[in-house]
C-alpha cells in the first residue's frame, strides 16, 4: 500500500508486519520516532501478542531483547550513536550467543563532542560485533530490509542491525510501498526459534568456554557469518518475487557500465549520488555508484565483480579509524588484491555534513583530474575552522580544499624536528 | 513427640533433620527433590552460594511446579555451575553478562507470556533472575531498579557474599565497613573496608513499592524456602537477598558457613526480614543474642579485630552497628517494626555509630 509518510512511521509499520513479540527501546534521538509508533501499535492492540517495554537504558534494551529472544520471541529494538555504545556489551554477546535478535540503528555521530547528526561512525564502531550490518539507501530500501532482516537473522542464527541514516532517512516524509500483511506472512512464517529456554526440554545457554573450545566456537561464529552471503541473496530473491519492490540485496550497482570511475557509498548519500551521476553523464562524464549494502559480512567477492576493471574507485567514507585510515578502504583492497585498481577513500559527511550533488560531482572530477593523490582525503573540509585553531596555536595553516592525509603529516614536521 | 527430646537443633528449623515430622522438613530432605542445581558443579568446599542457590531453586521448583527459568549474572555461580561442555542445571538457564540479568528476566518474563497466550495456555512458566552482591548492587544495578520499577514478574535473588569473590575477594557497595577485601587491605590507620560507604539494597527494594522483599541466611534454611515459596506466590518483581558465607573471601573455615551465617543472624549483624509494598511484614527474632565478636573472630576479614594489636573502637562501632540493627528492626522483642528502619549506612555517615 502507498503512503506518503515519515520514515521511522514506515519502519515501525514494517516491523509490526514481521510479527515481533517483544519490542524495548530508550529513547536517543534520531531513533525516537520509529518505537514511539512501536509503542502505539502495541497499546492500540494494532500489533497483537506483543509486549512494548520502556526501559531504563540502552543496555537494558539489549538485554530485555536477549532474554526475550531466547524465551522464544521475536524480539526487535532500535538505537544509535551513545545508546548503541551503551549497549555495546550485550550487543557482542547477543551474537555470541546465536540469538536472531533485529535492531535499527539511526547512524548518528558519537560524542564528544557531542553531535546527534548522522554520519556512520556508531553503527562502524560495531564492526567486529558478530552482528550483520545492513546499510540502507532509501526509506523503500529500509522498510524492506527490515523484513528482510528477520528472515535472514532467524536462518543465519545471528543477529542483525539495519543501518538508516539518521534524520536524513528517518525523519524524511517520502512516498513508501508497505507490503500487505499477507505478503509478509507469505514470506515470513510464524516464528520457530531454533532453541529456547524452555521448562519442557531445559537448555543452558552461555555457558563458560575456555581455551579448549573457545577458538573453535569462533570459527562456528564465523562459518554463519559467511553462511549469510548467499542466504542474503537468496532472501533478497524471495523478497523482491512477493513484494516487486527493488530492494535489499548485497550491494546494487547504479550507472556501473564502462563507468571511468566508480564510487562505493554506503545509505543515504547513494541517493544523491545517483543524482549527480546522472548530471555528470549529461556533460560527457561516466561514474557509477556501486551502494554497499551488506558491510557484514562483507562482500568482498561482489564487490571485485562490481569494480571489474574499473581503474578509479572512490569509497565515500562517513567515519574513519583514528591513527589508521577509512574502514571500509582496507576491505576494498583486500577485494581488489593483485589487480591494480587505484583505489582512495574521500572522508565526507562527518556529523551531519551535508553531502551535496555538488560534494559527489567535486569528488569524481577530483579522481578524473588525477587529484586524489593519498589513500585517504577529507573531502568537504573548511580549513578556516582548522586554521583558526592551529594558526594560533602552532603556526601552521592549511590550504582550502580537499585536505590529503599528506598535507596533515606535513603539519607534523616541526612536531618531528 | 520433638518436646520429649532435648537437642537443641530438633527444637530448630535444622532441615534435613529426620527427627522433625515430615511436614517440617525441608525440599531437600525429601528424596523425591528436584535436585535443580546438581553435584559434580565446581563450587569450593563450604560454599554458601552453591548452598543457597540450591535451595533457593528448589523451593521455587515446586512452588511452579517446575515452570521456571533463571537468567544468571556473571559471577562464582555462574561459573562453577556451567563450565562448557557441562552444565549442573536441570532447568531452562541462560547467563547472558555480569549487569543485567534483571533485564535478561525481564525479557524472559515478556517472552513466557507472549508464547502461553498464542498457544492459548494459561500456564505461563516463571522466571528468576540471580547474582551475587557484585552483579546485584553494584554493575547490575541499574537494571535491577528499572526491573522493580517496571514491576516485571520477575523474582531476583541476590546471593550476597559481601564482595566480589569471583574475581579474588574485592569491595563492593555490600562490603561491610572494617572488612579486609583485596581491595580494602588490613593497612594503614584504618584497616579494611571504609565506614560510611556501601548501600543498602533489601531497603532500596522497599524504597520502590514492590509486592515482596525479604532477606535471608542459608543458617535458616526453612526460612530461605518459606520466603522463596512466598515471594513466588506474587507476580511483578520481588527481591530475595541471602547472606551466603565465602569461606574463601572471608577466611572462614570450609566447615563454618552455616555457623558464621547463623552468628551474622544472631548478633543482629545480617537483620532477616520479609516486606510486603514497602512494609516490613516480619522478623526473624534472635534465638541466642551473640556478640558480634563471636561473628567476627571465626574470619580472617576480621582478623585486625582480635588479638593485641586490635582497636577495641572500631569493634565497639560494630557492636554498635548491631545493636541498632537489634534495636530498629526489633530482633529481639515481639514487635514487627512499623516503620522502615534507617539505613545502618546513614547511622555511620552521621557519626551516631
Amino acid at each position: 500500500m502507498l503512503k506518503q509518510i515519515e520514515g521511522s512511521l514506515g519502519i515501525a509499520e514494517a516491523v509490526a508486519l514481521c510479527r515481533p513479540g517483544a519490542i524495548c527501546a530508550y529513547p536517543i534521538s534520531p531513533q525516537t520516532h520509529i518505537v514511539e509508533n512501536l509503542g502505539k501499535m502495541v497499546k492500540t492492540g494494532q500489533l497483537q501478542d506483543c509486549e512494548f517495554l520502556n526501559v531504563e537504558s540502552e543496555f537494558s534494551a539489549m538485554s530485555v531483547s536477549i532474554g526475550a529472544s531466547a524465551g522464544g520471541v521475536r524480539a526487535y529494538t532500535a538505537t544509535a550513536s551513545q545508546g548503541l555504545l551503551f549497549m555495546t556489551e550485550g550487543i557482542y554477546n547477543a551474537a555470541g550467543l546465536g540469538l536472531p535478535i533485529v535492531m535499527t540503528v539511526a547512524s548518528r555521530a558519537i560524542g564528544a563532542p557531542i553531535n546527534i547528526w548522522n554520519d556512520h561512525s556508531d553503527s562502524l564502531s560495531q564492526r567486529d560485533s558478530g552482528w550483520l550490518q545492513l546499510f540502507c539507501e532509501s526509506n523503500q530500501d529500509a522498510l524492506d530490509t527490515h523484513i528482510m532482516a528477520f528472515k535472514i537473522a532467524e536462518e543465519v542464527g545471528l543477529p542483525v542491525m539495519v543501518c538508516m541514516d539518521g534524520f536524513v532517512l528517518t525523519h524524511a516524509f517520502e512516498r513508501l510501498d508497505l507490503p500487505s500483511q499477507e505478503q509478509v506472512d507469505q514470506f515470513l512464517p510464524a516464528y520457530e526459534p531454533r532453541e529456547f529456554l524452555d521448562p519442557k526440554e531445559p537448555i543452558s545457554m552461555g555457558a563458560m568456554v575456555g581455551p579448549e573450545a573457545f577458538t573453535e566456537l569462533r570459527i562456528l561464529q564465523q562459518r554463519k557469518m559467511l553462511k549469510a552471503i548467499p542466504i542474503i541473496e537468496r532472501v533478497t530473491k524471495e523478497y523482491r518475487e512477493i513484494t516487486g519492490h527493488h530492494s535489499g540485496g548485497l550491494l546494487d550497482c547504479y550507472n556501473c557500465e564502462n563507468a571511468d570511475v566508480k564510487l562505493i557509498i554506503m545509505g543515504s548519500t547513494v541517493g544523491t549520488a545517483k543524482d549527480a551521476v546522472d548530471e555528470l553523464k549529461a556533460q560527457g562524464i561516466n561514474a557509477g555508484v556501486i551502494s554497499l549494502k551488506a558491510f557484514r559480512p562483507f562482500p568482498y567477492d561482489e564487490i571485485r565483480a562490481a569494480i571489474g576493471d574499473t581503474k578509479n574507485v572512490v569509497i565515500v567514507e562517513r567515519s574513519f579509524s583514528y591513527g589508521a585510515r577509512g574502514i571500509l578502504h582496507p576491505e576494498v583492497s583486500r577485494a581488489m588484491r593483485g589487480k591494480d585498481t587505484n583505489i582512495y577513500t574521500a572522508v565526507c559527511g562527518l556529523g551531519g555534513r551535508a553531502i551535496l550533488g555538488t560534494t559527489i560531482k567535486g569528488i569524481v572530477k577530483h579522481c578524473l583530474d588525477g587529484k586524489f593523490c593519498d589513500e585517504l582525503t577529507w573531502f568537504d573540509v573548511d580549513s578556516k575552522v582548522i586554521n583558526s585553531y592551529l594558526k594560533d596555536a602552532e603556526g601552521i595553516t592549511l590550504p582550502e580544499g580537499p585536505l590529503p592525509e599528506s598535507v596533515l603529516l606535513d603539519t607534523l614536521q616541526k612536531v618531528r624536528a | 513427640m520433638l518436646d520429649a527430646i532435648k537437642f537443641y537443633q530438633t527444637g530448630s528449623n535444622t532441615v534435613g533433620n529426620r527427627l522433625l515430622n515430615p511436614s517440617m522438613r525441608a525440599v531437600q530432605a525429601s528424596s523425591d527433590r528436584p535436585n535443580t542445581l546438581i553435584s559434580g558443579h565446581r563450587a569450593c568446599q563450604g560454599c554458601g552460594e552453591a548452598l543457597g542457590a540450591r535451595y533457593a531453586i528448589d523451593a521455587a521448583m515446586r512452588a511452579t511446579g517446575g515452570q521456571l527459568m533463571i537468567a544468571n549474572a556473571t559471577g562464582c555461580l555462574e561459573v562453577f555451575s556451567t563450565p562448557y561442555p557441562e552444565s549442573a542445571w536441570r532447568l531452562p538457564w541462560i547467563h547472558s553478562l555480569f549487569g543485567n540479568a534483571a533485564a535478561v528476566g525481564a525479557g524472559l518474563a515478556v517472552a513466557a507470556r507472549v508464547r502461553a497466550k498464542k498457544a492459548g495456555n494459561a500456564n505461563v512458566p516463571r522466571v528468576i533472575a540471580q547474582g551475587g552482591d557484585g552483579g546485584t548492587t553494584d554493575i547490575g544495578f541499574g537494571p535491577l531498579s528499572g526491573m522493580f520499577e517496571r514491576n516485571d514478574d520477575v523474582l531476583y535473588i541476590c546471593y550476597d557474599n559481601q564482595a566480589y569473590m569471583n574475581t579474588g575477594v574485592q569491595r563492593s557497595s555490600a562490603t561491610p565497613p572494617a572488612a579486609r577485601t583485596a581491595t580494602t587491605q588490613l593497612v594503614g590507620a584504618e584497616p579494611g573496608n571504609d565506614w560510611g560507604k556501601g548501600k543498602n539494597v533489601p531497603l532500596i527494594a522497599m524504597a520502590h513499592g514492590i509486592p515482596y522483599v525479604a532477606t535471608a541466611s542459608v543458617a535458616d534454611l526453612k526460612d530461605l524456602e518459606y520466603k522463596v515459596e512466598k515471594a513466588m506466590s506474587f507476580h511483578g518483581a520481588r527481591y530475595i537477598q541471602i547472606l551466603v558465607p565465602c569461606p574463601l573471601g572471608w577466611g572462614c573455615a570450609s566447615g563454618s558457613t552455616v555457623t558464621v551465617a547463623r552468628l551474622a543472624m544472631e548478633s543482629g549483624f545480617y537483620p532477616i526480614f520479609e516486606a510486603e509494598y514497602g512494609k516490613i511484614t516480619s522478623v526473624r527474632k534472635i534465638r541466642q543474642k551473640q556478640p558480634v565478636l563471636n561473628f567476627l573472630k571465626l574470619q580472617r576479614r576480621y582478623a585486625h579485630l582480635t588479638g593485641k594489636k586490635a582497636d577495641p573502637k572500631v569493634l565497639a562501632r560494630i557492636q554498635a552497628m548491631c545493636d541498632d540493627n537489634i534495636k530498629s528492626f526489633d530482633l529481639l522483642g515481639d514487635e514487627i517494626p512499623e516503620t522502615v528502619p534507617v539505613a545502618v549506612q546513614a547511622l555511620e555517615r552521621s557519626h551516631q555509630i
